[in-house]
Order: C-alpha cells, then structure tokens, then sequence
C-alpha cells in the first residue's frame, strides 16, 4: 500500500559526484541512490549551484492516467465489464468488430466522466465529439480505437494534492497539477505473450470497457509528487465512484512523460514511461527515469523520443518492443456517432426524453464530499491534525471507523485518535489486514477506551488487550503462562486456551 | 472519408508549394476551383499532371495501413486513386466547417447501462483460424514489413 504522503522535492535536481575517487565513465545505468545528490530545495524553489559545481537540472513529469470506469456494461456495447472471467465470455458482436455492428453509447460512462469532470474543477464541454485512432495490434479487432482526441468531454482543470516536508509528517504543503483534459475511451482487449509457443493469446472481455483518460500537465517534478497526486486522484475517483481504481486490477494505469533541462533553456525530449503497476512503483520509475536521462546528458549523450517499459524486478526502465518510431494514428471523425451534446438548468430542451439528457447541474448538485473536502471536516470537526486526516482517508473505511468509536465513547477524539493511528492501524498493518477485517470492532474499542477513561484499566492493559484481539498470538500464550500460574499448574493448558479464544472471538 | 485523409496525408509528404516560377498566384488566386488560400489546398490542381508519390512516402504508407504496392499496376492504382479524390478540391469550401458525419444534426441515442450481450464465446471463435482453449491465437507482436531491399515490390525499381 503506497504512503499517502510523501516527501516534497523542490524541482531542481544534481547528480553527485563520487568523493575521491574518479567519476567511472558512463556505466550500466545510474549509481545507486545513495550517491545521488537530490539538492531538492523542500519549499519548491530553484537550488543555486552547489558544491559538485554541475548545472542543476530541472526534471518534468507529466502524467496520462486511464481510469476504468465503473459500470455494468462497456462504453459502445452491452457486454458486461467484470474481472476475471473465462477468456471471451464477455465479448459481443460489436467488441470483437464482427461487420454490421454499430457502437451505441452508454449513458452511465457519460456520466462517471461528468462527474470526475466537476470533481477536478473542469470545464465541460456541452459538446464533444468522438474520433477514431488506428494502430494495428491483436488486442484491438477493429484496428482502431473509439475515442476524442478534437473535442473532449472536460477540459482544463486542477488536481490538489499534499506532500510532507520532512519523513516526521509534521509539515505539509499542497500543491496543483493542472488537468488538461478528460476523455472518453475504449480499452483495448489482453494480449498474453507466449515466448515459447512463439504467439500471442488474445482475450477481448477487456475490448470496449469504458475508459476515462485524465491528462496530466508536466507540472510535476519527481516521483514522489507524480505518485501523491495519483494517490489522490485515486481517492477521489473511489470517492464518486466513476471508478473503483484499483491499479493491481489494472482499473488504473498510468504512464509517465518525463523529461529534464537546464534552468532557463527549453523542455528537454521527453520519453513515454509505461508498465507501471503500483503507486509505488510510479515514484521508482520516474525517479529512475530522471536519473538516467540526467546521467545520459552528462555523459554527452542524447535522449531518444520513445517509450519505455519500467521493469519492476530490476528497478529499471527499459526501451520498449514494438514502439519504435514515431506512431501515425491517422485520427479521422468517428463516422458512426454523431456529437455528445450535454445540458445544464438553462439549456435543458423542455420535451425531451430524461433518459436521453443529461444535465450537468443536476449532477454537480449530487456529488458527494471529495477527500480534501472529508479531511477539512474532520479537523475541523474532531480537532485532529491535518496529517490524521490524511492517514484515515487514505486507509479504506477509517475515518468512517474512528468516526464510529468516537460516538461511542466518552474519550476525546484527540485521544482516540492515537489508539487508531498507532495501535489499531499498526496492527492491522503488521497482519496485512483491512479495516473491514479488523478483529477488533469499534464497539469493542469504544469500550476499552471506556474502560481506560473510567480509569478501571491502565493503558498498558488496554494495549495489551488490543494486541490480542488483533491477533497478537505471543501475547495470547503469556495469558495462558498466567492462568497456569495463577491455577498453580493444576489446569489443562489446551482448555485454558480453547477458553480463551472463545472468549475473545465475542 | 478515407480517401480525403489520404489525399491530405499523402499531400502533406509532398514537400512545400512550388516557387515563384508557379502560374498559382501568391494571393489565392481568382482560379475558381481553389477559391482559397490555405496552403495544403493550393498546392495541387486536378487538371496539372499527377506529382508522383514518392518512394518515402509509399514505404511509410505500406507500414501503416500493412499493405504491399508490389508492382507498378498498384503504385499506379494508389495514384489514379489520390487523383479521383483531388476532384473533391474543384469546390470552394471557404469559410464552410467541416462536417463529419451527415448524423450531426441528430441526437446520439444514450443507452441504459445494463448487460444485454456477451456470453457467446463458441460463437465468436468459430471463425477463428487458430485458437487455444477459447483464446484467439495471434503472431507474437506486430511483425514489421521486410526492409525495402529484402522484399520485391515496385518500389525497388523508382
């Protein structure tokens, strides 16, 4: 599970030189991270050249996001969208591009991507239109793909994420990437690559799900900032719903543009970064990928225009098969569908079908608290820090857990928030548990907290029980070792322990 | 549809409009046919002899659409077809918007999101040449055209 938040970076970074010895020629890739100096100025501002003497460089980071959207059916045709099913058992006659069928829009993906819009502070274009993009490849039957690249739906808006200062998490600073577009798109179907059988197996349950394509400007400037402003465009897609966004179910995928300069002198050549498939992983690529480019100019090379894989075992970006040359799409108007047109209060036609219009107003009224929206309440609301707000949003139904106890129990929810920061989560964390399979309920930890305000336990006590109840079995056999004790040897061990988990499993 | 794209595209690989030894007048001209001025209309008439298609062009071509102009009988195809779809630049479109479809004054029909279809995966591989335990079976990758000089088509000869 990717930190929410992380470290800040100025924008402005050097390459080290080794202490001592001679710089090696250009090697196999970079040096390792320990000797690269990130002089990142954590406020943000330009560093004046330092100690190694180097011009500093300037990286950019620009992101192309495709989220899938959550619905029933796929954009164009009524095939249901659903992970993991038998090979082709989602496909119709329109997904695998048989001749004679047509694409017909789905009402719900119009709306995730009006949604998602407003979310981000975009325009919404009442009109867009869609187009066709040609490329050849086994996943994509009818040799392009439906999407808009003249008009999109939502166009230039902004995405505000937070990063820490420092690892302690004490200080954070907000920052903005503005958001150039949002685009309705058909995902492509799933090509498995068989080495050995020296072919490629081709499912098509994929072909035509709705995608939104969230487009990034390069306002970025390292991994950890493209990785928190993914992290929260996740949360707030999972927040409205147009997409569950989970990146291991391949719901999100991301590829990074990435690209370095002097301070003062135009945008280096940019290459494409793709395969990336956890936040995570996201922050490594662009890092690695900066470094590279940094050490490959320094060495006297040049940047090559071209996409790049991320290989998550190595830590490394590699050039990519099959992208090699600048790619003609040969864009022409999507023939088969006329223009999206979308309404607002004002414009709304009087006879019209409901179910054929959509009304953008009426869905800016229904959206639910965004997360830097939850956050503020929660401060506000329970005195917590900024920083607690950020750790209950970012772990799937905490705040609504921590909200719950709080009701229930007469401790201050400046206090329990420690309980739930530092001894629940850190539990769950340490048995790869979710809040949802937390054993310990909020009912329960209400009352122990009851208990320790009543002060008829002591917060080592209190500890101690939670542990168990999470799980702590080394902590359960001390019980056991007391009960034996206290019995003085004459109890049978295995019933005191079949006792004891009974109890607790109440 | 697509033969204006590849009359644009094919256009665009030409090279810039001819100098000033040209009879196309530097104003737009007052030749009814190419009543306007923008550069990649005005570069070509119907009535002036065909410009051959280059040889670049013609391999950047093959790669794209995967066809091959194996003899002179194709490469002259392609040309009498770029040439029957330059008549298109006899009428004066100055000032008028490009329409995309003649739908576009109609409503694009929104459907409810429910699962209607799917669920024939027999079907859908019956047609399939080869398959492997309902999956499609495909060549690993896009497997590149030949270089110009491994393989015999026209283009070797111009």
């Amino acid at each position: 599970m990717a930190a929410v938040v992380a470290r800040g970076c100025g924008g402005v970074w050097r390459r080290a030189r080794q202490c001592g010895a001679g710089r090696p020629g250009p090697g196999p890739g970079p040096s390792p991270p320990g000797q690269r100096a990130v002089a990142c100025n954590k406020r943000g501002g330009a560093v004046p050249a330092g100690k190694s003497g180097l011009a500093p460089w300037i990286p950019v980071v620009g992101l192309e996001i495709h989220a899938q959207i959550s619905s029933n059916s796929k954009l164009f045709s009524g095939s249901q969208v659903q992970f993991a099913a038998p090979p082709n058992s989602l496909v119709s006659f329109f997904d695998a591009s048989l001749p004679g069928t047509l694409p017909v829009l789905n009402r719900r993906c119009v709306e995730a991507a009006v949604m998602t819009g407003l979310a981000l502070n975009c325009s919404i274009n009442k009109k867009s239109l869609f187009d066709r993009k040609h490329y050849f490849y086994a996943d994509l039957p009818a040799g392009y793909q439906i999407t808009q690249q003249r008009v999109p739906i939502a166009v230039n808006g902004s995405l505000s994420y937070s990063l820490c200062i420092d690892n302690k998490m004490s200080q954070m600073v907000t920052k903005t990437v503005r958001i150039k577009q949002i685009q309705l798109e058909q995902d492509s179907g799933k090509s498995l690559h068989d080495d050995t059988g020296c072919q490629t197996l081709v499912d098509l349950n994929r072909a035509g799900v709705g995608l939104m394509e969230v487009v990034m400007e390069p306002d970025m400037c390292c991994g950890e900032e493209a990785a928190a402003a993914v992290r929260e465009l996740q949360l707030i897609l999972q927040t409205l719903g147009s997409s569950q966004a989970v990146m291991a179910e391949g719901q999100l995928r991301v590829d990074a543009n990435v690209s370095v300069h002097h301070p003062g002198e135009p945008y280096g050549v940019r290459t494409e970064v793709k395969n990336i498939n956890s936040i995570r992983f996201l922050a490594k690529a662009v890092d690695y990928e900066i470094q590279r480019q940094i050490e490959e100019l320094e060495n006297g090379g040049t940047i090559l225009n071209e996409t790049r894989a991320f290989d998550s075992k190595l830590g490394c970006t590699v050039p990519m098969r099959d992208k090699e040359g600048k790619q003609d799409y040969r864009f022409m108007p999507e023939p088969n569908l006329p223009p999206l047109i979308l309404y607002d209060t004002k414009s709304l036609p009087a006879n019209m079908n409901h179910q054929q219009v959509i009304n953008i107003d009426w869905i800016h009224e229904r959206l639910p608290d965004l997360p830097s929206v939850k956050r503020e309440k929660l401060v506000e609301q329970y005195g917590i820090l900024p920083e607690h707000s950020f750790t209950l949003l970012n772990e799937d139904g905490l705040a609504e857990f921590f909200e719950s106890v709080v009701k229930q129990t007469q401790m201050k929810p400046k206090k329990v928030i420690g309980w739930i920061l530092n001894d629940l989560l850190s539990y769950l964390k340490q048995h790869s548990l979710t809040v949802k399979e937390s054993p310990v309920s909020s009912f329960l930890l209400a009352d122990l907290l009851n208990l320790l305000e009543k002060k008829e336990i002591s917060s080592t006590a209190a500890k101690q029980v939670m542990a168990i109840k999470a799980g702590n079995r080394k902590v359960l056999n001390k019980l056991i070792g007391l009960v034996q004790r206290k019995t003085q040897g004459r109890s049978n061990p295995a019933l005191v322990k079949q006792l004891l988990e009974k109890k607790l499993s109440e | 549809m697509r033969a204006l794209s590849l009359v644009r595209w094919v256009r665009a690989g030409r090279g810039p409009p001819r100098g000033p030894g040209s009879r196309y007048t530097g104003n737009g001209g007052h030749r009814g046919y190419t009543g306007h001025s923008e550069n990649r209309h005005s570069e070509h008439r119907p009535q002036d002899p065909p410009q051959k298609v280059s040889v670049e062009v013609l391999q950047h071509l093959e790669q794209l659409a995967l066809v091959d102009f194996r003899d002179r009988e194709g490469v002259e195809r392609l040309q009498k077809a770029i040439q029957f779809a330059d008549q298109l630049q006899e009428v004066n479109t100055e000032g008028v918007e490009p329409m995309d479809s003649v739908l576009e004054d109609r409503c694009l029909y929104l459907r409810e999101d429910d699962v209607t279809e799917g669920n024939c995966t027999k079907e859908l591989l019956e047609n399939a040449r080869e398959k492997l335990e309902e999956y499609f079976v495909a060549p690993p990758g896009n497997i590149p055209l030949p270089k110009l000089e491994e393989r015999e088509t026209f283009l070797q000869g111009s």
